[in-house]
This record gives structure tokens, C-alpha cells and sequence, in this order.
């Protein structure tokens, strides 16, 4: 069964307007139940407009999208979506604890699990030790760490991802690789994940989506078919650079577009 | 302590300041009295001075409870209902543009000159259009992309006006709350100077200017301002509890 499918989707920002922008054109994608599907592009090219219509918080200007049999809003409705935004997006009133809590407290889950759910949450991202700390007691990885462990505390059936390492440094970010890929084959969640950087997406995915600009298309999809479960010797796989170089040479062909 | 320090050096040399130039100039008492006569006639009228000053400070305390409490209610509901917020808000702003304590001699012929009802409800009145525009605004002010997170959660209305609305609009609030509570005083005083009950400020002061008793009168108005203090210090004591996490308040 297919988790999502975008159907010939356009999105045209404020249109017959001075400022209309024609974010993506003829969009075509289906994301398997329990797929990992990464998008790469350009600065611009619409991968977080592309989330933002997955997850219900805009609606394409022609087209259809489906998400999990349903429209996106009844998905939405069914707390189906995790969403991490590009931003952090932490409430700065609420310590790091209740942050993590917060879908868990509006999706009304009893107080003692949505407890046990924001530790193991934090453990995981590694900043068990800043539950009491505010937002801004934080470095930027860390905030995002946070929004990440917020994501996954509710366990939806669908995590779109915005660039979600991307203010992480490189160990950080190898570990958390690791940590989501762990989580993925463990719940089998499908994911949609956005990322600037090659090595990341290979590593990752089933499947490598490329993007050009103006309007947002996709231009190619590269099958990663690397074994799972997928760890350090992965990165070291010939295999593992001949994916790189096909995924660079399809950002390539972007450019000289 | 080195926080207190300037403003401590300023104001005592203020006063010399004063004392002095009143001592050289010869500046008569009914102009200008000596901050040392002043404090004589402090220390003579203190009990006086002490139960006309709480009165008015409790009046003006009690009509900021009431309009701020109404202001956040009316808020609240704007904040909620699309319709309430474009009938109220205009109005509100209207409103907040006259001078509404015209009303402290109508209030008198409405509750009885002698019932503390009128002196609240002008002071609650007065308060309750900035606190309410700045309430409204910071409900509406929440961040987009915290919008975005809670609909995203499928959050009802109610839970993102709770979660995310009404703690977005706290510093707001409270820096109405700073400027009402100035606005209280000064609201519960010259409803005063309308008539009412001797033992008030507002009669006190205008009773002594009446006998020429600048002194005293001046020894009022000092208390005024110290009473105003209390009630500024009282909003900032609350707002560092209700707000710990705000930029203004926090300490790393
Ligand atoms: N709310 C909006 N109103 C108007 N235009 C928008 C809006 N959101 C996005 N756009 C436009 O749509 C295009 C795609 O934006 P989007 O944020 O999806 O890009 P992106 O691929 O995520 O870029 P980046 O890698 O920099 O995050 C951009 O040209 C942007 O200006
Ligand atoms: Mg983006």
C-alpha cells in the first residue's frame, strides 16, 4: 500500500499577484508503506513546500495528494503525521520535558506514559540531563535534537522531516543517522526526509528523489539499494560512492539546467 | 545593590538639590515647600496620611483586578470568536483614545458619593481598554510556525488558545499591566478629587491645598507616588512567577 501519493501537483503561491510563484509543477511521487524517501535540490526547488502539502498545511493549487488511503487532512485528523520543521519550533515557555510532551498532552495520552514516552524520547537524542532546561538554555543542534525526540514521541505513522541534522555536527549527526534508521526498521514508519547532503540521503533511503528550481520538479529518483540494516561498514561499501556520484551527477544535471 | 546605587545618589541629591534652592531662593511654601518641611508634615499627619493612602491604594488595586480580569476575559473571546474580536476590537480602540475619566463625576451620581463602587468601577474602566488592545494583540501575535506545529498535531481551537495563544500573549499583558497600574492610581485619585469620603487621597490633597496647607498636600502626593511604586513593584513581583521563561525576565 502506498503511504503517499502526489498526483500531478502544482503549488502556486499567491497567484495573479505581483508576487506569484510557481513552487512545484506536475508532481508526481508515491512513497511505499514504510519507505524511506529522501528529497535533495536546490535552495528553493520546493522540498518544504512538498512536506507542507504531505502533512495538510497547504493544499496544492491543482493535483491530488493521498496520504494513507485518506485525504491529508483526515490523516492529519488521525494523528498521522510528525512533523520536523526546518526550525526547531520550540514553545519557549515549556521546559525541554514538556516540549517533548506536548503532542502527547494534546493527543491526551495519561500522564504517566506521556513521562515514561519524553524520557526515553530524550534519552535517545542524548539530553536526558536537560529535561528541566528551557529552549534557549540550548545550543541550535540541541534545540532541534529536541523537536526531533518530540516528533517521535507519539509514534505517527508518517515523520516528515525538514533538514532535520542539518545544524548538527558530523559525529552528531552519524549518530542520529543511526538512531533514526534504528527507529525506522523498528516501527516501520514511512518517512519523508529533506536533506542538502548527499552522503546523508544515500544513507539513509530506499530512495533518492532530485529536484530542480523554478518551478520545483522532480528531475530523477536514484534506488539506493544497499542492504539493511545499514551501519558503519555501509559507508565504506563501493556501492555506498557509487550511489554518491549517480545522486551528484543527477543534482549536476540540475545545475546545467 | 550597585543596581539601587545611581538611583539612590540621584534622588538624595535631588532633594539637596531642592532643599538648598528652596533655603537660598527664599521660595515660599505655598510655591514650593522644603522636602524638610515636607517630612515634618509627614511625620505630623502620618496616620492620617496612612489610612487615606490605603484606601485609595486598595480602591485603585481592587479596580485594576477588575478591569484587567475583564480585559483578559473580553481577550480571550476575541481571540476565539472572529466576530466578537472585529465588533469589540474597533471600539475598543476608539474607546482608548477618549478620556475616560470624564466619568469620575458621573460615577458619583450613578453609585453614591460616598460608596468605593464608583471609585473601582472608574479606575476598572479606566484600565480596561489598554489591557484589553494589548491582550488581543499578543493572542494574535503567536509565532506561524508554532501554528503550524499544533495544527499539524490536529490541536482544537481551544488547546492552541491555551497552549500556544495564551502564553504568547503573557509579556504582552504585563506591560499593559505596568502601564494600568500607573493609570489605576492616577484614575482612583482624581476620581477623589470629585468628592467622596474625607479620608481618601484625592479629598485629602484638595482639602489641604483648600487651606493653604502646601506642606501636608505635598506630603500626599509623596505618599501617592510611593503607593504607585508598590503597586508597579507588585506587577513586575507577578509577572517574574507568571513568566520566568520571557526575554525581560529570565536570568541565565
Ligand atoms: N508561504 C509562501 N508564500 C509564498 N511563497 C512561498 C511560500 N512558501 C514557499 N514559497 C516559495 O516557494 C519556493 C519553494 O520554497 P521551499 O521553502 O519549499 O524551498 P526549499 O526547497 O525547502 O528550500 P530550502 O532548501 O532553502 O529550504 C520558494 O521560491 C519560496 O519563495
Ligand atoms: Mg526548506
Amino acid at each position: 500500500m502506498t503511504a503517499v501519493r502526489l498526483s500531478g501537483v502544482d503549488m502556486v503561491f499567491n497567484p495573479g499577484t505581483g508576487q506569484e510563484v510557481k513552487a512545484l509543477a506536475g508532481i508526481d511521487l508515491a512513497v511505499g508503506q514504510g519507505e524511506f524517501v529522501s528529497l535533495i535540490g536546490p535552495s528553493g526547488c520546493g522540498k518544504s513546500t512538498m512536506l507542507r502539502l504531505i502533512g495538510d498545511l497547504i493544499s496544492p493549487t491543482v493535483g491530488a495528494v493521498a496520504v494513507n488511503g485518506k485525504t491529508p487532512s483526515a490523516a492529519r485528523i488521525d494523528r498521522d503525521y510528525g512533523m520536523v520543521f526546518q526550525s526547531a519550533t520550540l514553545l519557549e515557555w515549556r521546559k525541554i520535558r514538556a516540549n517533548v510532551e506536548l503532542p502527547l498532552e494534546i493527543m491526551e495520552t495519561d500522564k504517566g506514559e506521556r513521562r515514561e514516552r519524553a524520557e526515553a524520547m530524550l534519552e535517545l537524542v542524548g539530553l536526558a540531563d536537560f529535561a528541566d532546561h528551557y529552549p534557549w538554555q540550548l545550543s541550535g543542534g540541541m534545540q532541534q535534537r529536541v523537536s526531533i525526540a518530540r516528533a517521535l514521541a507519539f509514534e505517527p505513522s508518517i515523520l516528515l522531516m525538514d533538514e532535520p541534522f542539518g545544524a548538527l555536527d558530523e559525529m552528531t549527526r552519524e549518530r542520529m543517522q543511526a538512531e533514526l534508521l534504528r527507529i525506522w526498521s523498528e516501527t516501520r514508519t514511512t518517512v519523508v526526509f529533506v536533506t542538502h547532503s548527499i552522503p546523508e540521503a544515500v544513507f539513509l533511503s530506499n530512495r533518492v528523489v532530485i529536484m530542480s528550481p523554478r518551478p520545483g520538479r522532480i528531475t530523477r529518483a536514484v534506488d539506493i539499494d544497499l542492504p539493511q540494516p545499514r551501519n558503519r561498514e555501509t559507508r565504506e561499501d563501493q556501492r555506498f560512492f557509487e550511489l554518491l556520484t549517480s545522486v551528484r551527477d543527477g543534482l549536476r544535471a540540475v545545475e546545467d539546467m | 545593590m550597585r543596581r539601587w546605587g545611581p538611583a539612590a545618589v540621584l534622588f538624595a541629591g535631588g532633594l539637596a538639590v531642592w532643599e538648598a534652592a528652596v533655603r537660598i531662593f527664599n521660595i515660599k511654601g505655598f510655591i514650593l515647600p522644603a522636602p524638610t518641611a515636607i517630612a515634618a508634615a509627614f511625620e505630623a499627619e502620618a496616620s492620617d496620611l496612612f489610612e487615606a493612602g490605603w484606601s485609595t491604594f486598595t480602591t485603585a488595586l481592587a479596580g485594576l483586578a477588575a478591569g484587567s480580569a475583564a480585559a483578559v476575559l473580553v481577550s480571550l473571546a476575541a481571540a476565539r470568536w472572529r466576530f466578537i474580536r472585529d465588533g469589540a476590537v474597533p471600539f475598543a480602540v476608539a474607546a482608548n483614545s477618549t478620556p475616560i475619566i470624564v466619568l469620575a463625576p458621573i460615577a458619583n451620581s450613578w453609585f453614591g458619593i460616598l460608596s468605593p463602587a464608583g471609585s473601582i468601577f472608574v479606575v476598572a474602566v479606566l484600565v480596561f481598554f489598554p489591557v484589553m488592545i494589548n491582550m488581543v494583540r499578543g493572542l494574535l501575535s503567536a509565532d506561524a510556525s508554532q501554528m503550524e506545529l499544533l495544527d499539524s498535531y490536529a490541536a482544537r481551537r481551544g488547546t492552541v488558545l491555551r497552549k500556544l495563544q495564551l502564553p504568547t500573549s503573557g509579556p504582552y499583558l504585563f506591560s499593559a499591566m505596568k502601564v494600568a497600574a500607573a493609570l489605576s492610581l492616577i484614575g482612583a485619585i482624581v476620581k477623589e478629587f470629585f468628592g467622596g469620603p474625607q479620608a481618601r487621597l484625592g479629598q485629602y490633597i484638595t482639602t489641604k491645598a483648600g487651606l493653604l496647607q502646601f506642606e501636608e498636600a505635598w506630603a500626599a502626593i509623596a505618599l501617592a507616588s510611593a503607593f504607585g511604586m508598590a503597586l508597579y513593584l507588585l506587577v513586575v513581583w507577578i509577572e517574574r512567577r507568571a513568566i520566568p521563561w520571557h526575554i525581560s525576565v529570565r536570568r541565565a
